[in-house]
């Protein structure tokens, strides 16, 4: 097997789930027929390359207790972008923060996604990240209803 | 959900070790046994609070391109819509949201090619424009959730 199909075998196996036993990596070694030490091996080579960030896990978050959650868009000047996206960036309740291309008649063109565990603390969250930031050109826009929720497929 | 369990999902969130025994790395960071580890982990998967555990790509690095969409969709068209474009497995998160695009959607993709092609197929088969809004710059993605372990 060359290099190339070791590793399409392994991110293949990855983006599923680890199973939750004593040598996780040698379970995978056994699905894709490779070695437990060439499993290994294939997961540093893709993580020293950035491309897999970590084997862990995905949470659901509502049960974990943050239920309250807004993506939140902001008008941010792009010369401000710099600061204004790294101070957002730095918020433990920000999972995501985007600088994205806009439609003309849609301003606001930064996209955070806050988490928090309540309707008031999303809210004191949002009004503190607009304070900090000095942009109070912004638009909370709630989730009325996940119609699809899945990861991706690599391979 | 007691302290152990909060540790564990802090500690999974972060990462498990790429070494033969991970869960037993993981146990001896937090001072419990491995057995403990591994049961407790099934146990999180059955209640449901871990989604999945696996790799966590990344996937512009993984040669994936990616936008993200919103629609305008008249109400009583939702339902439909929303069946079009979750056929799609690119199409990774839709939410219905309250605001004037209010179909909103990921759309990744293994080439600009086939990205381009998905959106004008959605446009062709709905008839509605869909505006795509892709990345300039990514500041963070970290999709971590601090859990109290002091209850």
């Amino acid at each position: 097997m060359n290099r190339r199909d070791m590793v399409d075998r392994v991110v293949k196996e990855l983006q599923g789930d680890l199973p939750a036993v004593s040598r996780p990596y040698l379970a995978v070694a056994e699905r894709t027929g490779l070695s437990e030490q060439e499993v290994i091996s294939v997961l540093d080579e893709l993580r020293e390359k950035g491309m897999l960030k970590r084997i862990g896990a995905v949470l659901r978050h509502q049960k974990a207790g943050y239920d309250a959650n807004a993506m939140v868009v902001w008008k941010v000047p792009e010369e401000d972008m710099d600061r204004v996206g790294s101070l957002m960036a730095a918020c433990p309740l920000v999972s995501h923060c985007y600088w994205r291309e806009t439609p003309p008649g849609w301003p606001y063109n930064l996209f955070t996604m806050v988490h928090a565990r309540s309707r008031r603390e999303l809210q004191a969250a949002i009004r503190e990240l607009s304070r900090r930031s000095g942009i109070d050109e912004y638009r909370v826009i709630e989730s009325v209803r996940e119609l699809k929720k899945t990861s991706v497929q690599y391979r | 959900m007691d302290r152990v369990d909060a540790r564990i999902l802090n500690y999974l969130q972060e990462g498990i070790s790429l070494s033969p025994r991970p869960f037993l790395d993981m146990a001896r960071e937090l001072g419990i046994s491995e057995e403990t580890v591994l049961a407790r982990i099934e146990a999180l998967r059955n209640q449901g609070l871990i989604r999945r555990l696996g790799g966590v790509f990344d996937s512009p690095r993984m040669g994936m391109k990616s936008t993200l969409c919103a629609m305008e969709v008249p109400e009583a068209r939702i339902e439909e819509v929303a069946q079009k474009v979750n056929a799609y497995r690119e199409v990774t998160h839709n939410y219905l949201r309250d605001d004037v695009y209010n179909m909103w959607f990921t759309v990744t993709a293994s080439s600009q090619e086939d990205l381009e092609r998905i959106l004008q197929e959605i446009e062709a088969d709905t008839g509605i424009a869909v505006v795509s809004m892709p990345v300039r710059r990514r500041f963070k993605i970290k999709v971590a959730f601090a859990l109290d372990e002091q209850t």
